[in-house]
């Protein structure tokens, strides 16, 4: 069964066409690592999915739902799409648990008893339980980037969205975040993730999608393509990001 | 000296209509600046427009003339009929209101982009992301400028004494004239005001205190 189908799709700032023709399916429980050279597209697609971004023409539908249709409740669909930034982006005006309960009080109903239970319960998964009470401008980057993993599966959502999400970590910090990711992974949660760690795609993912400009160039089994990429492009990349 | 403090109790009624006039007034300017920022910052086009005209008038006139339109030019027209204080405390709002839908804009635009991104991302809408997100982090932001506001607003409320609304000013007109001691009576009345916008002041510190951003 496939979760996201992506049809067509080309995405325009202005003259500039940003994503050219993509079309790809994604599988429930299935990992899938996008990478690629800077303003390659990868971040736009993967907000497309969300639709943070408008899209130029295409389709996307993500758990049955076509994202781009202007007559259903985005607001809806969204809550079934977590989502994880470069920059954290936690609310600074909240507390840790208040970070990862908003969603569920105010969209789902919860009750606050209810919510910090599955609030603390989250936070125990991801190794911060001592932090609920904290401001995030008290913890780490590295502490904050579990946090914001946190928030958005307390929407339970059936997809989990990453961009970028170690990138702006300070190295001793990246592991931790990649463990609770690879947690993730292995409980079956279904995960689109931009990243330039090259060990954790080879490892963690099912499958690696290669962006460049604008295209998917090459896509495949990550032990297959890091090791034997077909296309010219997908190599000259790989040999410099596996070089450094 | 005898003068200032038999004048007192008169002067301490004058304070209370400032006070009044003050608070009633600040809060709907508060509103009106909420309101009106909000309105530039929607994508539609007569709403921006209408803010704008709204903000420009208020800035380009000076307050007194504001103050003569609304209590003598309005009351003039036929079908309306104000009496001093809410002529009085109309104008004062709508002016704060400029002032306050200016700072308001600025602080909602200071907050980052990524903030409604991850609010959006989990499902809030649009008006939910301004009202759980960024409002609670601008009015935080902006609480200096705020009281700033406040402070020009309270001694604006001194030249609401032209359209002879017994406030604070007014009365110490009152006493000056009455008791020919211009000096101590004018001195008191400055130092009441001094007071109360000190007052003000460390209120305004200790909320911002309590409520920082951490
Ligand atoms: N808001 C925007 N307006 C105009 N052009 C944009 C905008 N956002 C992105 N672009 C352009 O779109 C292209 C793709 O950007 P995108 O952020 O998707 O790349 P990326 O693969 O994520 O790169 P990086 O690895 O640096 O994050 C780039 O050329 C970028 O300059
Ligand atoms: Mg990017």
């Amino acid at each position: 069964m496939s979760i996201v189908q992506v049809k067509n799709l080309k995405k325009h700032y202005g003259q500039t066409e940003v994503l050219k023709d993509i079309s790809v399916e994604i599988s429930e429980k299935e990992v899938v690592c996008v990478i690629g050279p800077s303003g390659s597209g990868k971040s736009t697609f993967l907000r497309c999915l969300n639709r943070l971004e408008e899209i130029t023409s295409g389709t996307i539908l993500v758990n049955g739902h076509e994202m781009t249709d202007n007559n259903s409740d985005i607001n809806k669909f969204r809550q079934e799409v977590g989502m994880v930034f470069q920059q954290f982006n936690l609310f600074p005006h909240k507390t840790v648990l208040q970070n990862i309960t908003l969603a569920p009080i105010k969209l789902k109903g919860k009750s606050k008893t209810e919510a910090d239970a599955l609030g603390m319960a989250l936070l125990e998964k991801v190794g911060l339980k001592e932090k609920a009470n904290s401001y995030p401008s008290q913890l780490s980057g590295g502490q904050q980037q579990r946090v914001a993993i946190a928030r958005a599966l307390a929407m339970e959502p059936k997809i989990m969205l990453f961009d970028e999400p170690t990138s702006a970590l300070d190295p001793e910090m990246v592991g931790d975040v990649l463990q609770v990711m690879k947690d993730l992974a292995t409980e079956g949660m279904t995960m689109v993730i931009v990243t330039h760690e090259m060990g954790f795609a080879r490892d963690v993912c099912d499958r690696v999608i290669f962006m460049d400009g604008g295209y998917i160039v090459e896509e495949g089994d990550p032990k297959v393509l890091f090791t034997n990429p077909k296309h010219e492009r997908t190599r000259s990349f790989l040999s410099k990001v596996l070089q450094s | 000296m005898d003068a200032a403090i038999n004048a007192l109790p008169y002067l301490m009624q004058g304070l209370v209509t400032t006070l009044y006039i003050f608070g009633v007034a600040i809060i709907i300017g508060f509103i009106i600046g909420l309101i009106v920022a909000l309105m530039r910052l929607t994508h539609i086009k007569p709403l921006q427009w209408i803010a704008k005209i709204y903000v420009n008038i208020i800035r380009g006139t000076p307050l007194l003339v504001q103050i003569f339109f609304i209590y003598f030019g309005l009351n003039s027209l036929s079908f309306i009929s104000l009496d001093r204080e809410v002529a009085g405390i109309i104008t004062i709002a709508i002016n704060a209101g400029a002032y306050l839908s200016e700072n308001i804009r600025a602080g909602i635009q200071s907050i980052d982009k990524g903030q409604t991104e991850a609010s959006r991302s989990l499902g809030f809408s649009g008006g939910q992301t301004m009202r759980f997100i960024i409002l609670p982090q601008a009015l935080r932001r902006m609480l200096p400028t705020f009281t700033n506001q406040a402070i020009i607003t309270l001694k604006d409320t001194s030249l609401l004494s032209v359209i002879g609304i017994a406030d604070l000013t007014q009365r110490g007109e009152v006493q000056a004239s009455a008791t020919f001691e211009s000096f101590a009576i004018w001195t008191t009345v400055g130092i009441i005001y001094f007071i109360i916008i000190y007052i003000l002041t460390l209120l305004s510190n200790f909320v911002e205190r309590r409520y920082k951003l951490r």
